[in-house]
């Protein structure tokens, strides 16, 4: 019996331990006058991510990410949702194509 | 004024490329010409549209809408692509020797065009609607004056609409033996990288799994920024970190596509 309760919580533990069984986690980014804020997340590696980015500003942005392999038009005041992960150890730089000087930011999974 | 001109570029390049492939394609065909300028008009007021209504597209079904559009974008360009190089491997023999004889034929080479036209129209939708946006952010920015920005908008344009001159030039120069297998080659690796595309933004919109990601790393050897990791990455879909699903869309349309025009070959009527 007690072995049949172990075996149990061992299966649940796994299946939670499977990226994408895994409840998705939310992380939240502004865009300000051209910039992320935070500039940098931190979010838990083997774990799907759901990035909120939110356009606060009046003019449309562009992120984008070579590392993450993502790349999403965001209109002036909307909000964009993106998947990311689940993403391995390390560390992976985002940037607003539209104004590359100043939007640069990074998402590091951990 | 810089910093407009490569942006611009960047996005109008892989259109450009896009078209002198499909210029190239269609070598000879009557009205080729027109229906490529039909194409390229049409996907100017398509991007226009599609850019004034980005902040409507973006909020629809669930913040994923743009996702679902490029999607939609994409696979229809994937099927247009696909039914040309069928549609070419019964036909390319009896084009090549006269066009007249075709006769009967005149319907479906049309339906062809405007297949490849479509093609066109799919391609500066979706890159002109990003330009149209950024051009519009450079301008309300107020950083630049506007003769500024325009000029370095239509620098990047020329560029790009260069490049892809060039491509189409260089096919040109490919000898009459090899120019259909060099077209449809790349037709078909066109193909595959849309495909591939079309399993990133579903899985970026988490309607897809992404089965790895990435399922291998060759940042090292060739970035996805760097000119020739952009380049085939246009032409073939070279990614330096693909997700194991895109991997599964591009080698499943890939073979699929090469099937259906091996098919179409053995389907070749006697006469031809």
């Amino acid at each position: 019996m007690k072995r049949t309760v172990k075996l149990a919580i061992a299966l649940v533990a796994f299946g939670f331990s499977i990226p994408g069984f895994a409840a998705d986690q939310d992380v939240s980014l502004v865009i300000r006058n051209n910039r992320f804020e935070p500039q940098e997340v931190r979010v838990p590696a083997g774990q799907k991510i759901r990035l909120l980015v939110k356009n606060l500003d009046a003019a449309a942005e562009e992120f984008e990410s070579h590392e993450l392999n993502r790349e999403k038009v965001i209109a002036a005041g909307a909000t964009a949702t993106i998947y990311i992960g689940p993403l391995s150890p390390g560390r992976y730089p985002f940037f607003g194509e539209f104004h590359e000087s100043t939007a640069r930011g990074a998402v590091v999974a951990e | 004024m810089l910093g407009a001109t490569i942006i611009v570029f960047r996005e109008v390049l892989e259109a450009a490329l896009i078209i002198g492939i499909v210029a190239a394609a269609t070598r000879g065909r009557s009205g080729r010409n027109r229906w490529v300028l039909a194409g390229v008009g049409a996907g100017v007021v398509g991007s226009l549209l599609v850019a004034s209504l980005t902040g409507e597209l973006a909020s629809f079904a669930d913040g994923v809408g743009q996702e679902l559009f490029s999607a939609g974008v994409l696979g229809l360009a994937v099927l247009m692509l696909a039914w040309h190089n069928i549609w070419m491997s019964r036909h390319a023999r009896g084009l090549a020797r006269d066009a007249k004889q075709l006769g009967a034929d005149v319907a479906s080479g049309r339906r062809d065009m405007s297949a490849m036209a479509l093609v066109v129209t799919l391609a500066v939708v979706r890159e002109g609607s990003e330009t149209a946006l950024f051009m519009y952010s450079l301008m309300i920015g107020g950083d630049n004056s506007r003769v500024a920005i325009f000029l370095g908008g239509a620098l990047g344009l020329a560029l790009g609409a260069a490049a892809g001159f060039g491509l189409y030039a260089g096919f040109l120069r490919i000898p009459a033996k090899w120019f259909f297998s060099a077209t449809s080659g790349l037709i078909l690796l066109l193909a595959a990288a849309m495909a591939s595309q079309f399993a990133r933004v579903l899985i970026q919109a988490d309607l897809l799994p992404s089965l790895a990601s990435p399922l291998w790393d060759t940042s090292w050897l060739l970035t996805n920024n760097a000119p020739l990791g952009v380049l085939l990455h246009v032409l073939m879909g070279y990614e330096a970190t693909p997700a194991g699903m895109q991997v599964v869309f591009y080698a499943t349309a890939l073979f699929l596509i090469a099937a259906g025009m091996r098919h179409a070959k053995t389907l070749q009527s006697p006469s031809s």
